[in-house]
C-alpha cells in the first residue's frame, strides 16, 4: 500500500496493522525516518511534492520490489507539508517468509524512494531556511540493485 | 502544454506552473525557449545538470522530444525519505 499525506500517523499502531495484514509471512523489516537535529538548531522542515507524479512513482517502486523479492506485503507512508523537529516524516514495511527478502526490499524501497519519488525537503533553522541539497551517495545507492 | 515546477526552480522562476504554447521539439529547445523570455527563467535554468525533468509525471531527459506531451515539470534532484 501507497500513502502520501500531510497529516501525522502512528507509526507504531501502523505497523502493528501492516504485521496483523501480513500474519503468516513469518518476518517484518521497517523503516521510520524522522526529522532530526542539526547543528545550528532546526526548528523544522517543509516537504514539498508533485500531486500525481508521488503516487506514480511510488507504485512503480513498489510493483518493483514486489517483482523482485518474494514478499507478502510492501508499505509505504511519506508525508509532505510542514514538519516539526521529531515529527515522522515516512515510513516502510516490507513482509516476507524470511527476513533476507524483507531485508533487502525495504533497502531498495529507500534507496529509490529517496531519489526517485518527487520530494523535495526544505530546513529551517536558526540562520534561515533552505533546500536540502541532494547527495551523490543517494544517486550511487541506485547502483547497486 | 502545462509547465510546473517545485522546490528552488519554483521559487527561483516565481511560479508553481503555467500554461505555454511553444513549438519547442525537444526539452532543450524549451529550456531555451523559457531562458530567453526573462532572466529569472534564465537563472532557474542555467546549469541543467543541476535539474531533473519529467514529461507527462515521468523522469525523463533534456534531450527527449515533446511530441504528445501534456505536462513538463522541471524540478531539482529529489530529496524525499
Amino acid at each position: 500500500m501507497i500513502r502520501v499525506q500531510a497529516a501525522a500517523f502512528d507509526a507504531g499502531a501502523e505497523l502493528n496493522m501492516f504485521t496483523e495484514q501480513t500474519a503468516g509471512a513469518g518476518a517484518v523489516v521497517s523503516f521510520t525516518g524522522i526529522v532530526r537535529d542539526v547543528d545550528g538548531g532546526l526548528s523544522g522542515m517543509e516537504i514539498e511534492h508533485y500531486p500525481g507524479m508521488t503516487e506514480k512513482a511510488l507504485g512503480t517502486i513498489r510493483d518493483e520490489a514486489m517483482q523482485r523479492w518474494s514478499l507478502a506485503g510492501a508499505l509505504v507512508i511519506h508525508r509532505h507539508g510542514p514538519l516539526a523537529t521529531h515529527d515522522t516524516i515516512m515510513m516502510v514495511a516490507t513482509a516476507s517468509k524470511h527476513r533476507k527478502d524483507a531485508f533487502e526490499a525495504a533497502e531498495f524501497l529507500m534507496d529509490y524512494l529517496k531519489s526517485r519519488a518527487p520530494f523535495w525537503k526544505k530546513e529551517m533553522t536558526s540562520d534561515g531556511q533552505d533546500w536540502v541539497a541532494s547527495k551523490a551517495e543517494d544517486e550511487d545507492a541506485l547502483t547497486r540493485w | 502544454m502545462q509547465i510546473l515546477y517545485f522546490a528552488w526552480v519554483r521559487e527561483r522562476i516565481g511560479l508553481p506552473r503555467e500554461n505555454v504554447e511553444t513549438s519547442a521539439k525537444t526539452v532543450n529547445e524549451l529550456v531555451a525557449e523559457l531562458s530567453a523570455r526573462e532572466e529569472r527563467y534564465a537563472v532557474a535554468f542555467a546549469d541543467t545538470s543541476a535539474l531533473r525533468v519529467a514529461l507527462d509525471q515521468e523522469l525523463s531527459e533534456f534531450d527527449a522530444p515533446l511530441e504528445g506531451v501534456r505536462e513538463v515539470a522541471f524540478f531539482p534532484p529529489m530529496t524525499g525519505g
